[in-house]
C-alpha cells in the first residue's frame, strides 16, 4: 500500500513537470485560457453568431480536402481536365473529396456572407471593432481571389471563359491595361502557363494569406471582445473577479453550442454533397463538364453565383472602365462602413426605422443583383440591374445622412437573456 | 420519383429558389421531353450499354469509363463484358476508346465526334433523350435534327426508328413528325431503347451516383442522431447559465 | 439530489456526444485514407502481364516490367536444374527450403517454380534492391571454383543460385522473390495472376 502511493504521485508529477517545462518556454496555458477557457462572450449570442465558427470550420474542410485533391490533380492544360475526372472515377473516394471541395467553395461564401450580414445587423463593425471588420474584409478579398484561382483549375469551359472575362477586366485600365493582362497570363492567351501560376497561388500563396489573416482577425476580436445582439459592451459590467457578468466562457458554453451549429451545417452540407453536388448547376456549372476550348465560347458566360452581385454591377454601365471601377468600388466601399455609420447604437434591435429600411433595401438589392448577374445584361434585366446598383450604392453613400437622423430606442444596461 | 427528389433537394439544400441554371444553358431550339430514366435500373443500363457499343462507340469514345468498372456496376462478369460489349482487343482495364483516327473523322463529319464520358452532365439527359428521337429527313432529303439543327451527326439509329419527316401547320409552325418508313421497332420500343442509351450515358457521366446517394442517406442519419445528442448536451451545459 | 442526477445526466450526454463525435471523425478520416490506395488507373497499369516464352531458348533469360519491377523468366537447361541439388550448392545456401523467403506456396520447392524448366523471379536483390547480374558460367575466376552458376549482385556482392536461393555469408537476407504467376497455356506465363492449386 505505502509502496504504491508514491508511485502514483510520481506519475502525476511527470505530467505536471512536462506541463511546467512547456509553459516555461511557450505560453500554452496562457493562450488556452486567453482564447478558450477564459474568453468571455455574451450569453445571449444567437444563431447569427455561429457563422464565424462555421467560416473557420469550412476553411479547415477546404484545406484538408484541398491537400488531398492536390495529390492527384495535374496543373497542366493538357492534363487538368482529365485529372479531375481521374479523381472523380479512379481514385478511391476521390469523388467525395472533390465534391466536398466544390461544395465547400460555395458553402464558404454562404457562411461568410451571413457572417458579414450579422455584422450589419448588430453593428459589429463599430467602435471598438473597426479593425476586426477591416481584417475581415481583407479575408473576404483573399477569399474572392482564392475562389477565382480555384475555379480555373478544373479547366472546363466555364473555368476557361470565366477566367478570360475576369482577367480581361484589368485590360480596362488606361495605359497599363494590356501589358498588365499579358503579365497576369504570362502568355498571349490563357494557357498552360496561366493555369500553372494560378495553381501555385491557389494551393500555396492564398491559403497562407487566409490563415494568417484569420489569426489576426481572431486576435483583434479577442482583444476587444465579441459583440452581441443587444450591442451592449459586456466588459463594462464586471463582477468582483473581473469577469463580465453577462459573459460566459467560450469553453465549454460557446464551444458546445458551436458543435450543434456545426452539426446542422454538416447536415445541410451533406445534403448537397451526396444528393445534389452540382446544386442544379449553381455549385458545379453545367458548361464546366466540357473541357476548356479556346476556340469555342459557351453560350452563356457568368461567374459562379457568389460573384454575380458584383458581376451585375460591372455590367450596369455600358463602359468597360466605368464598369470595372464601379465593381471595384462596390467591394471597397464596405471597408469604410465603420466610419459611414454615424449612429451610436449598434444593434438593429434599438435602431431607428431609417437604418432598418436601408439595410432591408440593401439586402434585397444584393440578392437581386446576384440573380441578375446570371441573366443576360439586356433590356429589362439591364434596367433592373441599374436600379438595384443605385440602391446598393445609396445604402453606403447616404449612410452618414440617414444614420445621423436616426432616433434610436434606449439601449438596456445589461443584455437581454431568458434562461 | 428520385429525379424529383434530387431537384427538390437541390433547391432546399442550397436555399436557392431560382430556376436552375442547367435548364438555361445551351438552349435547344425546341422544348425537351423528359427522359425519366433511372440509373438504379441495372437491366436498362445493360440494354443501354449494348446499344451504345453497337451504335455509338464506332465514333464516340467514353475515354474516362473503364470496362471493368462497367462490369462491376452493371452486375456483369468481366468475361461477359469482354465477349458481349468489347469489340476491340483492349484489356478489361482500359477505358472506352475508339479506333477511328481523328483525321478520318474530320473528313467524314467535319470534326471529331465528341467524347461522351460527360455528355449527360454537360447537356442533361432530357436533351439527349429528345435529340436522339428528333432526327428527320428535311425537304432536301438530308438528315436533320430538331434539337440541334444541321447537326453533322447522321441518324445512326434509323434502322430502329425508321425515317420520319417534320410536319408543319398552316402557319409554318412545327407540329410533330410523320413516319415515312417503318423501322424495326415500334415508336414505344424506340423510346425505350433511347431511354436505355440515355440511362447508360447518365451512368457513364457519374458512375458513383447510386452509391453516392446510398452513402449520403447513412451520413444524414448519423448526423441527425448526433444533432439530437449534441443539442441535449449543449442544453444540459447551458443550465448553468442563469 | 437533483443536482446529482443532473450531473450524471450531463456526464452521460457528454461522454455519448464525445464518443459519437470520435466515431464520426473516424468515418470522415476513412475516405481520405482510402484515397491513398492504388487507384483504378494504378490497378490497370499494374494489371497482370503476359509473357510469351515459346521463343525463349534454353538457358536464356527475358526481362519484363510488372508493377514497376523487373520480372525475369529463366528457361533452365537440364544441367542447370541438376546444380540445384549438388551438395556444394545446397550446403552453402542460407535458406535452401525457402522457409524465410517470399514466394507463392506453389513455388516453395527445390526449383522454386511451377514448372521446373521456367524460373520466374523479381529481378531485384533482397538486400537493397539492386539488380543482380546473370552469371551462369561454372567456376569463373572471380566467383571461385565452387560456383555452379547463378546470380551475382554487383552492389554488395550477394550471390544466389539458379533458383534464386541466397548463399550464406552475403548481405542479402532471403532468396530472390518469386511473384505470383500462372501458365495460361504451355507458352504463356501470366505474371500477377496466381496459379490455381
Amino acid at each position: 500500500m505505502s509502496a504504491t502511493q508514491p508511485e502514483v504521485s510520481r506519475k502525476l508529477g511527470a505530467a505536471g513537470r512536462l506541463n511546467e517545462w512547456v509553459n516555461a518556454r511557450f505560453p500554452l496555458q496562457k493562450l488556452l485560457a486567453e482564447h478558450i477557457t477564459e474568453y468571455y462572450a455574451s450569453k445571449n449570442l444567437n444563431f447569427w453568431y455561429g457563422f464565424g465558427v462555421l467560416s473557420m470550420f469550412v476553411l479547415v474542410i477546404m484545406i484538408v480536402s484541398g491537400i488531398f485533391l492536390t495529390m492527384s490533380y495535374k496543373p497542366s492544360a493538357t492534363e487538368a481536365f482529365a485529372s479531375v475526372e481521374y479523381i472523380m472515377r479512379d481514385v478511391e473516394y476521390g469523388w467525395l473529396i472533390r465534391y466536398i471541395h466544390s461544395t465547400g467553395a460555395s458553402a464558404f461564401f454562404i457562411v461568410v456572407y451571413l457572417h458579414m450580414f450579422r455584422a450589419l445587423l448588430y453593428g459589429s463593425y463599430k467602435k471598438p471593432r473597426e479593425l476586426v471588420w477591416i481584417l475581415g474584409m481583407l479575408i473576404y478579398l483573399a477569399l474572392m481571389a482564392e475562389a477565382f484561382f480555384g475555379y480555373m483549375l478544373p479547366w472546363g469551359q466555364m473555368s476557361y471563359w470565366g477566367a478570360q472575362v475576369i482577367i480581361s477586366l484589368f485590360g480596362a485600365l488606361p495605359l497599363i491595361g494590356e501589358p498588365l493582362v499579358e503579365w497576369i497570363r504570362g502568355d498571349f492567351f490563357i494557357s498552360d502557363i496561366t493555369l500553372n501560376r494560378f495553381f501555385a497561388l491557389h494551393v500555396i500563396a492564398l491559403p497562407l494569406v487566409l490563415v494568417f489573416l484569420v489569426v489576426l482577425h481572431i486576435i483583434a476580436l479577442h482583444e476587444v471582445g465579441s459583440s452581441n445582439p443587444d450591442g451592449v459592451e459586456i466588459k463594462e459590467n464586471k463582477d468582483a473577479r473581473g469577469i463580465p457578468v453577462d459573459g460566459v466562457a467560450f469553453h465549454p458554453y460557446h464551444t458546445y453550442k458551436d458543435v450543434v451549429y456545426i452539426t446542422i451545417f454538416l447536415i445541410l452540407f451533406s445534403l448537397v454533397v451526396f444528393f445534389a453536388p452540382t446544386a442544379g448547376g449553381y455549385f458545379l456549372e453545367t458548361a464546366n463538364f466540357d473541357p476548356a476550348d479556346p476556340l469555342v465560347t459557351p453560350e452563356k458566360i457568368h461567374p459562379v453565383w457568389y460573384f454575380t452581385p458584383f458581376y451585375a454591377i460591372l455590367r450596369a454601365v455600358p463602359d468597360k472602365l466605368g464598369g470595372v471601377i464601379l465593381m471595384g468600388a462596390a467591394v471597397m466601399v464596405l471597408f469604410f462602413l465603420p466610419w459611414l455609420d454615424r449612429c451610436k447604437v449598434k444593434s438593429i434591435r434599438y435602431r431607428g426605422w431609417q437604418y432598418k429600411t436601408a439595410l432591408g433595401l440593401f439586402t434585397v438589392s444584393f440578392v437581386v443583383l446576384g440573380w441578375l448577374g446570371l441573366m443576360p445584361a439586356t433590356g429589362f434585366y439591364l434596367l433592373l440591374t441599374q436600379i438595384f446598383t443605385i440602391i446598393y450604392f445609396a445604402f453606403f453613400l447616404f449612410m452618414p445622412i440617414y444614420t445621423s437622423m436616426e432616433k434610436p430606442k434606449p439601449v438596456p444596461e445589461r443584455v437581454v437573456y431568458h434562461a | 420519383m428520385h429525379e424529383l427528389t434530387r431537384k427538390l433537394l437541390a433547391v432546399v439544400a442550397t436555399g436557392v429558389l431560382l430556376t436552375p441554371v442547367a435548364s438555361l444553358a445551351a438552349g435547344p431550339s425546341i422544348p425537351l421531353d423528359r427522359a425519366n430514366n433511372d440509373v438504379r435500373n441495372v437491366a436498362s443500363l445493360q440494354r443501354g450499354a449494348q446499344l451504345y457499343m453497337n451504335f455509338c462507340l464506332g465514333c464516340h469514345s467514353a475515354q474516362f469509363m473503364r470496362w471493368n468498372r462497367i462490369a462491376q456496376d452493371l452486375q456483369l462478369t468481366e468475361e461477359q463484358v469482354m465477349n458481349n460489349l468489347m469489340f476491340t482487343g483492349d484489356s478489361i482495364h482500359d477505358t472506352m476508346q475508339i479506333a477511328m483516327p481523328g483525321a478520318d473523322a474530320e473528313v467524314w463529319f467535319g470534326k471529331m465526334p465528341p467524347d461522351l464520358s460527360l455528355i449527360s452532365r454537360s447537356r442533361g439527359t432530357d436533351y439527349l433523350y429528345t435529340f436522339l428521337r428528333t432526327f428527320y429527313v428535311d425537304d432536301n432529303g438530308n438528315s436533320n435534327n430538331k434539337v440541334l439543327e444541321m447537326t453533322s451527326m447522321p441518324h445512326v439509329l434509323w434502322e430502329l426508328q425508321g425515317l420520319q419527316r417534320a410536319a408543319y401547320d398552316e402557319n409554318g409552325d412545327w407540329t410533330g413528325f410523320e413516319q415515312i418508313r417503318a423501322g424495326s421497332m415500334s415508336p414505344e420500343e424506340y423510346d425505350r431503347a433511347v431511354r436505355d442509351i440515355v440511362n447508360f450515358l447518365d451512368y457513364v457521366g457519374e458512375p458513383i451516383q447510386v452509391e453516392r446517394r446510398r452513402i449520403g442517406t447513412m451520413v444524414i442519419a448519423f448526423l441527425l442522431v448526433f444533432l439530437v445528442l449534441s443539442w441535449l448536451f449543449k442544453r444540459e451545459v447551458w443550465r448553468d447559465v442563469k | 439530489m437533483t443536482d446529482d442526477t443532473d450531473n450524471r445526466r450531463r456526464h452521460f450526454l457528454g461522454v455519448a456526444t464525445g464518443v459519437m463525435g470520435l466515431v464520426g471523425v473516424g468515418f470522415v478520416a476513412y475516405p481520405f485514407l482510402a484515397s491513398w490506395r492504388p487507384s483504378a488507373r494504378a490497378m490497370a497499369l499494374g494489371a497482370p502481364v503476359e509473357i510469351d516464352v515459346s521463343r525463349l531458348e534454353i538457358g536464356g533469360l527475358i526481362k519484363v516490367e510488372w508493377r514497376g519491377t523487373p520480372v525475369w523468366v529463366l528457361r533452365r537447361s537440364q544441367d542447370m536444374l541438376e546444380t540445384l541439388t549438388l551438395p556444394e550448392v545446397v550446403n552453402g545456401l542460407r535458406d535452401p527450403e525457402s522457409r524465410q523467403s517470399e514466394q507463392p506456396e506453389y513455388a516453395r520447392n527445390t526449383h522454386r517454380s511451377v514448372r521446373e524448366e521456367f524460373l520466374v523471379l523479381i529481378g531485384s536483390c533482397t538486400h537493397l534492391g539492386c539488380a543482380p547480374l546473370e552469371r551462369f558460367e561454372v567456376a569463373p575466376a572471380d566467383l571461385g571454383p565452387d560456383w555452379r552458376g547463378g546470380f551475382f549482385c554487383p552492389c554488395h556482392g550477394s550471390t544466389f543460385d539458379l533458383a534464386g536461393r541466397v548463399y550464406a555469408g552475403v548481405p542479402a537476407p532471403t532468396n530472390l522473390v518469386v511473384p505470383p504467376y500462372t501458365f495460361r497455356d504451355d507458352n504463356t506465363i501470366v505474371v500477377g495472376l496466381d496459379t490455381e492449386v
